[in-house]
């Protein structure tokens, strides 16, 4: 254990070397934050509420899930094709741990350093610029925070997959660009998943991505009330069992598959 | 005259590289047109729930969207050299492209030309036409030339703005995220830029005119008339920041010393 939480450490003393970066990804954020918002106030005018979601929800909504993306969001599934491309897998397989728990940590230290430095003064900024609504109920905080954690192990499920995908494949850069972007659409990042229609709302149902992104936005912005914070979270926490199984098979086919190239 | 034959000479060899790996083109060719659905869905999605915004049909939105991703195509394909300073400064391969024959700005152009992003230009051109016919728009035979005229000048508009910024690598070769930071700014060329408030639509007109890419063209074919002005600048604007971004080279290139061995 103490090795992995060592990983998470290093890992974040890395990211904090180099921290400038962050500044203009701060930056990056409150404009993307400032799109969005302006686009809900259009489609917004003149009504109180679609949906059930207040303009000012919406706001928040938007708000947060881009900061919340900067906690879960990682490069696990880009750095383990590297590896691989690389062939520096060959030694990482031998080292005395678990090479997929090694890059979940990995991840979970860029996750808290990003946490620290662009989603907690982000929040400050955009607060600032714009109408954002916090709840002062400490239970939608502790809900929040609950939820996160399960969006950062799935996003990384997510992640490790596409990756070791890389090990049959050798060359998997389209399957990782398709993944982020099916993740942008239907993770609930650029619109909450109530807003599409119907039988598309169903279909979600069926699928992982609206726990990485939709159920912590709604649980902060207190759209989802009573039971349905009990059931997103609980919707979670089967997702994030249920996808060890395939990471699980497909890891161990991987490790007998793998052609190391060069390396 | 020469220009021309070694553009094209690049040009196969482009195609020659990219046709040996077929598959990797084609799952490119459709994570891109992924990338361009996220959009038009999104659009789809939202008026859904709304018929207006500000003013603005769900076809005249899903129309300028449409526009955008032409010039954007063209952008894509020829000035992409957001990896500039990584790749020429820092690593002074910039050295070599001062040895060649042609203008440094030009061969740069060649080396980092992706054909394959011509695809959105056409995904973008159906998407007007789906929008077009369902407004019902009228079509005369001289709005073609307007048209190659207003997709020049948007993509001149955002090569403008692009190597503007790739040379301030010539002034100072720390590694900068201006770069991305710019790509999401241009995004809000894609929506009306009445939505956006004074200070935002003051900025995306004369600043970064990236309002040049989508809806003031755009506002052209749709019959907007109260747009006519700013529609016909588009070609203005494109060559007027293009000039200053080769100016901006040209300066530029005299103070590089070079790095590395």
């Amino acid at each position: 254990m103490d090795k992995y939480i060592e990983m998470i450490r290093i890992r974040f003393l890395m990211m904090l070397a180099y921290r400038t970066n962050y500044y203009t990804g701060i930056l990056i954020y409150c404009i993307n934050i400032g799109a969005y918002y302006f686009l809900w106030s259009a489609i917004y005018s003149g009504k109180s509420a679609i949906q059930g979601m207040s303009i000012e929800q919406m706001t928040t909504y938007v708000a947060v899930s881009w900061m919340a993306r900067a906690f879960y969001f990682n490069n696990i599934d880009r750095e383990i094709a590297m590896e691989i491309k690389e062939g520096k897998v060959a030694v990482e397989l031998i080292r005395p741990y678990s090479y997929l728990g090694m890059k979940t940590m990995q991840g979970l230290g860029e996750g808290v350093f990003r946490l620290f430095f662009l989603s907690l003064p982000g929040v400050i900024i955009t607060a600032f610029l714009f109408p954002l609504h916090f709840s002062s109920d400490m239970s939608t905080w502790g809900y929040f925070a609950l939820s996160i954690i399960l969006s950062f192990v799935i996003n990384s499920q997510l992640n490790l997959l596409a990756g070791v995908v890389t090990f049959f494949t050798l060359n998997n850069e389209g399957l990782l660009r398709a993944k982020r972007f099916v993740i942008d659409l239907f993770s609930g990042l650029i619109l909450p998943i109530s807003f599409y229609p119907s039988w598309a709302q169903e279909v979600m149902k069926y699928f992982p991505f609206q726990a990485i992104s939709y159920i912590p936005s709604m649980i902060f912005t207190e759209s989802f009330q009573g039971q349905a914070i009990i059931d997103g979270l609980l919707f979670q926490l089967v997702w994030s069992v249920i996808l060890l199984i395939p990471l699980q098979l497909l890891w161990k086919a991987a490790k007998k598959r793998l052609v190391v190239q060069g390396g | 005259m020469f220009y021309v034959s070694i553009f094209f000479q690049y040009m196969a060899q482009y195609m020659k590289t990219k046709l040996q790996y077929r598959t990797d083109l084609v799952v490119e060719f459709i994570s891109d047109l992924m990338f361009q659905a996220v959009n038009l869905i999104f659009i789809l999605v939202v008026f859904g729930h709304t018929t207006l915004l500000h003013g603005w049909t769900r076809d005249e939105m899903i129309f300028i969207y449409g526009f955008f991703l032409v010039p954007f195509a063209l952008f894509g394909a020829f000035f992409n050299i957001w990896d500039f300073n990584e790749r020429y400064i820092v690593r002074g391969e910039m050295d070599r492209v001062l040895t060649r024959p042609v203008h440094s700005l030009f061969q740069i152009i060649l080396e980092r030309m992706e054909l394959e992003s011509l695809v959105g230009g056409l995904t973008g051109i159906i998407i007007m036409v789906y929008a077009g016919v369902r407004l019902q728009l009228e079509f005369h035979w001289y709005d073609l030339f307007v048209f190659i005229l207003f997709v020049l000048g948007g993509m001149l508009v955002y090569a403008g703005v692009f190597i503007s910024l790739a040379t301030i690598s010539f002034w100072s070769d720390a590694r900068s995220s201006i770069m991305p930071m710019m790509y999401n700014v241009s995004n809000y060329g894609r929506y009306p830029v009445d939505i956006y408030n004074r200070v935002i639509r003051y900025i995306l007109t004369w600043v970064l005119p990236f309002a040049f890419v989508g809806v003031y063209p755009s506002a052209y074919f749709l019959g907007k008339k109260e747009w006519y002005g700013y529609a016909f600048l588009t070609p203005v604007m494109g060559v007027s920041f293009f000039m200053i971004a080769v100016f901006l080279w040209n300066k530029g290139v005299k103070r590089y010393r070079g790095a590395g061995n």
